[in-house]
């Protein structure tokens, strides 16, 4: 415990080298015990799981030619970073994944450790550990079948960083799923002004405006660091209704499918469009 | 009556989830360490393994996103199951539509009941005892309008089907559930978040999602606090098997609105017919008090006498049917005339009280509502049951994509949309139900003139008798 003791020093003192943000890190602490407020802070979140996790698990089922439907993710192991307070890696590990869920935040490891507790089943397959992704790197190096990311890239300090880091930690072949925020005039009025200011949808100062990522710059930085993308596809929340859906343009919320390269380094044969996409500076979004 | 229903059951749209405040007893603390293991956890209980809770626990256990979760079904009563039928028939019997058929085929079940006993039948003839008034379904393409069959060979093939998915399903026979407690929705440190269930004999159980099939007079509904809209009719059903006079192809249903109540003849095979009548509580009595045979001379005057017609009403009856010839020349069926009755069954003669109720709501956290505990309706229409296998196909498929999502089994969220499907289905056939009875309750002229003549309209507009 001593070593984890200062595992938590020296994070606090060298965020410059990490991809974490301690201011990111000091908004979260506040909300921590509100996770699991179906109807709180994090509904969206609770509700984004309705289109994610079918994401997901499609992706991965459209992937492989050995699953059974009553536990389909059975066998994947699966690293959720800013897992939060666990809502993603709970339905996951309902699937059948083993999970490791990882967040710089302890408040949130405890809550989230503490609400899987009283499932037996979702205590075995889901491990929480209080971390950054760069302190793992070392003893994870190729582990993960799937790494998830979902509203965490546009929180990091260094997204290169994070990246490269996913990549390490990735078997060869393994999937990326990134969900995040664009960085357009539509998403600063939508997610920003309509959804933190007007109707408080999300807690004020939850995101700033200058880390959202566009699409075009996050494909760049995963095809520079051997990746490469099958899917980007644009999500958008409704306030009434309280759901999320998908539609065409990635202009406020998208979701991205991303596959490391293989052993050889060479995208897999059967990937002809990829390869031609990588010719293309401008990338394109495919519909799912 | 109806409209109070309608509006009690509606709520606002833009905050479903909220207004659902647990009120019942708290969730228990957490046990410290060291002392008992908790009680086990189930992904599902089913409380009343009637034909409703047996079928909902079977559908489940054979759907393929809950192949490794774990389900339990708590029926206070003993196994109920035969390889072959009795010779005799059973008196309670229920009406199948072809959707429930569909149902119970879908996991195997409806092969079962095919190989003991049932009895299609292709129309149905629906008259009134006041005037010549009639309608008759039947479905154009000489498909079979529905099936009648005895509840206990519903619930011996259930009792099959649920043993071939044992590994999944455990059913808990002579087991009652004294007690329920309910967590709070978005649990705090010390308290479970599951709901705890306390059996009669003192073992407990623990459930992710509690649906409570437990009839008309539901322990979960009331636990739960849920208001139930209920009405008790002052009729009590009379039940009995009837031999035919002739042998006769005998596939057609029969019903005819008596003041008193309307009686019904559904047919069990060829020579052999089971008894639905609705009447008041004295008339009940005296029915199953006199000797057999004049309880088979009540039965064939109340299908065959006209006693009740007045000039004024068939006159007014044969203009309006005229004036439809006229403009619809399709629109006047054949009227057939129904058999009459030989004996009946010693000992077959039975009687049950008949209400009407509708819970307000039919889900809450954890919890969910299916069959009569949800909703209870007149005989008249032979619904009941049947509603009951609606409720289940919905719920199970919103389970079905909920456990396919990973999702919590008992958040509100997909639950509501089942509620919101089903009362949206239900309230509005309910309701007409309600209406009709009471419609049909009278000698009064003015009423008899509108609804025979509503009658001999709906006989003769396909749209409407189709969506019937």
């Amino acid at each position: 415990q001593l070593s984890s003791f200062r595992f938590t020093v020296k994070r606090l003192f060298s965020a410059s080298r990490s991809s974490v943000d301690s201011e990111e890190m000091r908004k979260f602490q506040l909300l921590a015990h509100k996770w699991w407020d179906e109807e709180g802070e994090f509904s969206a979140l609770h509700s984004m799981n309705d289109i994610r996790v079918p994401f997901i698990r499609d992706s991965l089922l459209n992937m492989s030619s050995d699953y059974h439907l009553g536990n389909p993710l059975a066998g994947v192991k699966i690293l959720d970073v800013g897992c939060g307070g666990g809502l993603l890696s709970e339905p996951l590990g309902r699937l059948g994944a083993s999970v490791t869920g990882i967040d710089p935040l302890e408040d949130n490891i405890r809550t989230a450790d503490q609400h899987k507790s009283f499932d037996p089943v979702l205590a075995k397959r889901i491990q929480y550990k209080s971390s950054s992704l760069e302190e793992i790197v070392e003893e994870s190096m190729e582990t993960f079948d799937v790494i998830v990311a979902s509203e965490v890239v546009e929180h990091v300090a260094d997204l290169e960083t994070f990246i490269k880091c996913c990549s390490q930690v990735l078997k060869p072949e393994g999937s990326l799923f990134i969900t995040t925020v664009n960085k357009t005039q539509l998403s600063y009025v939508l997610a920003i002004v309509v959804a933190e200011k007007i109707m408080g949808l999300i807690p004020e100062g939850t995101h700033e405006w200058e880390k959202f990522v566009p699409p075009e710059e996050l494909e760049r930085l995963l095809k520079a660091n051997g990746f490469s993308v099958k899917a980007v596809n644009g999500m958008l929340y409704n306030p009434l209704s309280g759901s999320w859906s998908w539609m065409e343009s990635t202009s406020v919320n998208y979701a991205v499918h991303a596959v490391k390269s293989g052993a050889q380094g060479q995208s897999s044969p059967a990937d002809p469009l990829s390869e031609m996409e990588g010719e293309q500076p401008s990338a394109t979004s495919t519909a799912l | 009556t109806s409209a109070a229903m309608a509006a009690v059951c509606c709520r606002g749209f833009l905050s479903p989830l909220c207004g659902r405040l647990r009120a019942g007893p708290r969730a228990p603390l957490r046990s410290a360490a060291g002392t008992a293991a908790p009680p086990p956890l189930y992904d599902v209980v089913v409380s009343g393994g009637g034909m409703v809770g047996s079928a909902m626990a079977a559908v489940l256990g054979h759907d393929i996103h809950f192949h490794d979760k774990k389900i339990a079904l708590l029926e206070a009563g003993p196994r109920k199951e035969y390889d072959r039928v009795p010779d005799s028939y059973s008196n309670r019997v229920s009406s199948i539509s072809p959707g429930s058929a569909t149902l119970l085929s879908s996991f195997g079940a409806w092969d079962h009941v095919c190989s003991l006993r049932y009895k299609p039948f292709r129309r149905m003839q629906v008259w009134d005892a006041c005037s010549e008034a009639m309608i008759v379904f039947e479905k154009d393409d000489l498909d079979d309008m529905g099936y009648i069959v005895e509840n206990d060979v519903i619930m011996s093939a259930l009792t099959k089907q649920l043993d071939a998915v044992a590994d999944r399903v455990e059913v808990f026979y002579g087991s009652r559930a004294v007690g329920y407690t309910w967590p709070l929705p978005s649990h705090t440190c010390d308290t479970s978040p599951w709901v705890q269930i306390e059996l009669a004999d003192g073992r407990r159980l623990q459930t992710k999602l509690l649906i409570g099939a437990d009839g008309h007079n539901s322990v979960v509904r009331k636990e739960a606090e849920i208001k139930n809209i209920e009405h008790r009719y002052d009729q009590s059903a009379v039940v009995a098997t009837l031999h035919l006079s002739e042998a006769t192809d005998n596939n057609v249903a029969w019903q005819r609105f008596l003041p008193t109540g309307p009686i019904a003849l559904l047919p069990l095979s060829d020579t052999a017919s089971s008894l639905v009548w609705s009447t008041s509580h004295e008339h009940a009595a005296e029915l199953l008090s006199m000797d057999e045979e004049s309880f088979v001379d009540r039965i064939n005057s109340a299908f065959w006498s006209n006693v009740n017609h007045s000039d004024f009403i068939d006159t007014a009856g044969a203009m309006f049917r005229s004036a439809i010839s006229f403009l619809k020349p399709s629109g006047t069926a054949v009227r057939q005339l129904p058999p009459s009755v030989a004996k009946v069954d010693p000992g077959s003669r039975a009687t049950f009280p008949l209400g009407m109720g509708h819970a307000t709501e039919y889900v809450q956290h954890r919890v969910a509502l299916i069959g009569d505990a949800a909703h209870r309706v007149h005989p008249l229409a032979g619904q009941g049951v049947n509603l009951g296998f609606g409720d289940i196909a919905c719920l199970a498929h919103h389970l079905s994509a909920a456990a396919f999502n990973g999702s919590d089994l008992g958040s509100l969220k997909h639950l509501l949309k089942f509620e919101t499907e089903r009362q949206r289905h239900n309230v509005s056939l309910i309701a007409a139900i309600d209406v009709l009875k009471r419609l049909y309750s009278t000698r009064l002229a003015p009423v008899v003139l509108l609804r025979t003549w509503g009658l001999q309209a709906t006989n003769a507009l396909p749209p409407v008798k189709v969506r019937i």
